[in-house]
Order: C-alpha cells, then sequence, then structure tokens
C-alpha cells in the first residue's frame, strides 16, 4: 500500500529541547517532505529592545539564547560601536576573543553529546558534557556565571582576564584537547557510529548556498565561510588559526567539523592569552550619533547578525536581529528528504538548530494561517516607511 | 496515614521538563542535571518523556500566546497531585519581557505553582535544592 502519512514531532517532544513542531511526510519509511512550524518561542526582542538603553540592550539579546549567549551581546555591541565610531582598546578585543572561542568548545560539546542521545549513545552524550563542565568552571571563575555572562558592553568588556587565571584556562585548554582528541577517535573508528552518520541527510554544496546556510552546516559542505576571517574583528586577524572546511556534506562531516573546530578554538584561546595586550579593558562611549550600525560575529552556529539604528537618543530606534539557525533550519527541508525515518532525527538535529533564536512571529490563532508570505512582505515594508518617516 | 498518592509523590519524583518560551539556558541546565557531575538519577529523579508519566513538571520560559495552550494541555495530562515548579527567573516573573506583546501573565495564573526558583539560570545546585524543599512541603 503505497499512501502518504503524517509524522508528527512536537511541539512538545522528548527529543526536543525547545517546543517546535515538524510534520514529516512519509511513505513507508521514507521522509518525502518537511513541514517546520515554529514560532512558539517568539518572546518579541526586537520590540522589547527600543525600550532599553545601549547599557540595558547586551543583556536583553543575552537572552535570545543561552547557548549563545556571547554571540549575540557581541555582535550588538560591535553594532553599537559601528555607529558611535569607536574602537575598544587591545586588551578588550582579545578579552572577547577568548570568551567567544570558549563558547563556541562548550556549545559544540554540548552538541556532541546531544547528537550522540539521539543516535541512542548516551555515553557519547555523557563523556562530552562531562567535559563540558570543565569549560563552565572556566566561565564562572572568569565572568561571575557559567551561563549568560554579561562580558560585552559598548566600548569593552566588563571584567578583566587576571594574570592569575591564565594557567587554570591553559590548564583546561590542555583537557579539551586530550578529550577532544579521543572522541574524534571514538567517531571515527567506531564503525556503528560511523555506519550512523556517514552519508545521511547529506546537503550538497549547490543546496548550501541555495539555503544561504551558515557557518558549521555551511563548512561541512564545501562552502569556505566564516566571518571570523571574512570579517575581521576582535583579535581574529591577530592570531593564528584555520578555517574547517569538508566536501561530503553529511552528518559525518558536520561532526567532524566541529570537532576540528573546538581544537581551532584552543588554539586561539593559546595565542590570545600569550599575548594579551596590558592596557585598559574599555573605552568611554559619551553618545551613540544618529545613524546606523551593523556588527556580525560567527556564533557556534554561523553568522549572527545585528542592526541598530539611532536617533542619537540614548535609546535604539530600531534593532534587527539574524540569527544563524533563521537559515540553517531551513536547509532541513532538503537534508531529510529520501532519508529514512529513523535518520530523520539526527538529520534535524545535525545543523545544531536553536529555534529559541529564530522566532519572528507568532500566529497563535491555533496554528490557522492569518497572513500568507505575501501579507508579511507589505507589513514589513510598511513598517520600513514608517521608520523612515519618524528617522 | 497521609494520603497514599503523596506518600508516592515524594519518592524518586520523575520529572517532565515542558519548555514554555525559554531561552535554552534553564533547559540546558535541567539535562545538566543528569551528567556525571550532578547525576541526580542517583536519588531516583528521572526525567521522562511523557506527561503522563510525570510527578513534577518542571516549567522553564515565560509563557506566550503561543505557548500557553500548548502547556496547559500538557499540564492536563500529567497525573494530578503533580508538583509544578518554575525554573529560572523567566517563570518566577516575566524577566525582562514583561513588556512585550506576546508573553502573557506569570504561570499562577493558569495553573498551581508549587515552587519557584530564581536564578537565569539557576545554578543546578539551586535547582537540586528547590525540588528537595518543594517534597518536604509536600
Ligand atoms: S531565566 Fe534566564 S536562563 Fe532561564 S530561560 Fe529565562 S532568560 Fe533563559
Amino acid at each position: 500500500m503505497s499512501g502518504r502519512r503524517i509524522v508528527p514531532i512536537g511541539p512538545y517532544h522528548p527529543l526536543q529541547e525547545e517546543p517546535e513542531f515538524f510534520k514529516l511526510i512519509v511513505e513507508g519509511e521514507t521522509v518525502v517532505d518537511l513541514e517546520i512550524n515554529i514560532g512558539y518561542n517568539h518572546r518579541g526582542h526586537e520590540f522589547v529592545s527600543p525600550e532599553l538603553t545601549y547599557d540595558q540592550v547586551p543583556f536583553l539579546v543575552e537572552r535570545i539564547c543561552g547557548i549563545c549567549s556571547n554571540s549575540h551581546p557581541l555582535a550588538c555591541v560591535l553594532a553599537i560601536e559601528d555607529c558611535a565610531g569607536i574602537k575598544p582598546p587591545p586588551r578588550a578585543d582579545y578579552i572577547r576573543s577568548v570568551v567567544q572561542e570558549l563558547e563556541r568548545i562548550h556549545s559544540h560539546l554540548l552538541w556532541l553529546g546531544l547528537a550522540g542521545h539521539f543516535i541512542g549513545y548516551n555515553t557519547v552524550w555523557m563523556w562530552a558534557w562531562r567535559y563540558r563542565e570543565h569549560v563552565l568552571e572556566l566561565f564562572e571563575m572568569i565572568t561571575g556565571n557559567r551561563n549568560h555572562y554579561a562580558m560585552n558592553k559598548p566600548g569593552g568588556v566588563r571584567r578583566d582576564i587576571k594574570t592569575e587565571q591564565i594557567p587554570q584556562i591553559l590548564a583546561v585548554m590542555d583537557v579539551v584537547d586530550k578529550k577532544v582528541m579521543m572522541l574524534t577517535k571514538a567517531v571515527l573508528d567506531d564503525p556503528v557510529i560511523r555506519s550512523r552518520l556517514e552519508g545521511v541527510g547529506v546537503l550538497t554544496r549547490e543546496q548550501a548556498i541555495a539555503y544561504s546556510v551558515t557557518g558549521p552546516t555551511a563548512r561541512p559542505s564545501g562552502v569556505d565561510i566564516d566571518v571570523r576571517r571574512d570579517d575581521p574583528h576582535c583579535a581574529y586577524d591577530r592570531v593564528p588559526w584555520d578555517v574547517i572546511v569538508f566536501n561530503e556534506g553529511d552528518v559525518l562531516a558536520k561532526t567532524k567539523a566541529r570537532l576540528f573546530e573546538m581544537m581551532e578554538s584552543t588554539k586561539i584561546i593559546r595565542a590570545c592569552l600569550k599575548d594579551l595586550p596590558e592596557g585598559p579593558i574599555e573605552t568611554r562611549v559619551d553618545e551613540v550619533p544618529p545613524g546606523e550600525g551593523i556588527g556580525r560575529t560567527e556564533a557556534p552556529r554561523g553568522e549572527v547578525f545585528h542592526y541598530i539604528r539611532s536617533d542619537g537618543t540614548n535609546r535604539p530606534l530600531r534593532h534587527k536581529v539574524r540569527a544563524p539557525s533563521f537559515m540553517n533550519i531551513a536547509s532541513n527541508v532538503v537534508a531529510v528528504k529520501g532519508g529514512s525515518i529513523a535518520d530523520a532525527a539526527l538529520t534535524l538535529a545535525a545543523v545544531d538548530p536553536c529555534y529559541c533564536c529564530t522566532e519572528r512571529m507568532a500566529a497563535f490563532e491555533d496554528g490557522k494561517m492569518k497572513l500568507s508570505g505575501k501579507d508579511l512582505l507589505r507589513l514589513s515594508w510598511q513598517k520600513t516607511e514608517r521608520i523612515r518617516e519618524r528617522f | 496515614m497521609k494520603d497514599p498518592r503523596i506518600w508516592g509523590l515524594k519518592k524518586s519524583p520523575w520529572v517532565y521538563h515542558l519548555a514554555a518560551a525559554p531561552c535554552n539556558n534553564c533547559d540546558i541546565e535541567i539535562l545538566e542535571l543528569l551528567t556525571p557531575r550532578y547525576d541526580v538519577e542517583r536519588f531516583g529523579v528521572v526525567l521522562v518523556g511523557s506527561p503522563r508519566h510525570a510527578d513534577a513538571l518542571l516549567v522553564t520560559g515565560v509563557l506566550n500566546r503561543k505557548s500557553l495552550p500548548r502547556v496547559l494541555e500538557v499540564y492536563e495530562q500529567t497525573p494530578k497531585p503533580c508538583l509544578v515548579i518554575g525554573v529560572g527567573t523567566c517563570a518566577c516573573g516575566k524577566q525582562i519581557f514583561r513588556n512585550s506583546y506576546n508573553v502573557v501573565g506569570p504561570y499562577d495564573k493558569y495553573m498551581p505553582v508549587h515552587a519557584y526558583i530564581p536564578g537565569c539560570p539557576p545554578k543546578p545546585e539551586t535547582m537540586i535544592l528547590g525540588v528537595v524543599k518543594a517534597l518536604a512541603k509536600l
């Protein structure tokens, strides 16, 4: 009997951390289509942001996502600094890079653990999260909190890295290097893990470009992009490191890319701490003149983009956020097609989706479609016009 | 003798993690409880996949218009008596999102909440303490 069946996943499902809804359309064992319905997590950040002052906005954007809770504030303060035309002192640049790379390590370890969980290999989950604890300890030491670090402020950073903290950071980097090596060997040598990952959820180079995916979803498909190299900010152009690119585009390549990226991160952290310049950690921001500014940085999941428009007061007039998962999630539609249901959960998770970053609107009329894509476009144009008049 | 259902609830509570509209951090810290450093499974606390098996609901994040009906549905599916524990400042109040158009009232407007664990996110130790205190009050 050939017939299409629908397998709903979500909004509350044991495999997911966040509420989101996938409709897998299957024929027998094969997935033929996918519908994604998100919006359960929309909290209206872009609406709240213009009510806050520039000092408070980083605290708000930090709460967009708990895992990229340094990338969003970093991109946001880069946008504010771009608008105000100031440069942070070099020491702040280096500290920002260190915290950003620590965040990448903790996020990739988190993903690795969850990926292990999805293929039913809970040992990898427990191991990866155990080593992640060391990184969280470092965060607690440097920033005072395990997550939500509040390190960035317009003009610099809030806390310094003290000389006596550096040996401990380096010691943890050694542990991370060793353990990542071990996990890499486990993934590459274990025939069971390999067969679950190899050739699954392939995203070709053309598809990756067509769907504009970013970060560790694009690079394993042979797209050589990395904002840290392409648009140098912080200390990334002052220390040596490499961009990790693979060509296969399957889940195995995505896993390898993340594992190798962690090793690059430890390299960056070591180099940054080695030539950490002396000096102040912040410059004074007196005013943000009318104008606009952009900031972008490479979050663990890809490029984060923030746009700030100022009218000369101490609050932004418009604040726009584009998170990497916004594009990455859409590529799931091609990646799961043709695969089996058993692989779908892993393929959906392989882009390291983060829905809380991505929610742009909510249609809460019991799921009935109220506005079509065209309507949304029209509304967006109207809003831009309104802002233009005010500006 | 006390209600046997309460007596049963106090031994090895099974929890269901219910994310309304969180930033993910509270959720990750709840999962963190299962990993080797904290390992609450030692005490019989198990994270279950279905609310029908749960003794306690750990709710995280603010309630928004789209997640509210779903959260209420999950709450209805949970066998009573059950504990509802709000984890994180988002669940305790409305955090920084209080002026947002999409955020609806606090949890206790819609269901009884037995304990609040503040913090953004609360440390795993705090979460364990919160659950223990909530159980002791039963
Ligand atoms: S309380 Fe903080 S960490 Fe928890 S969901 Fe809210 S913003 Fe995220």
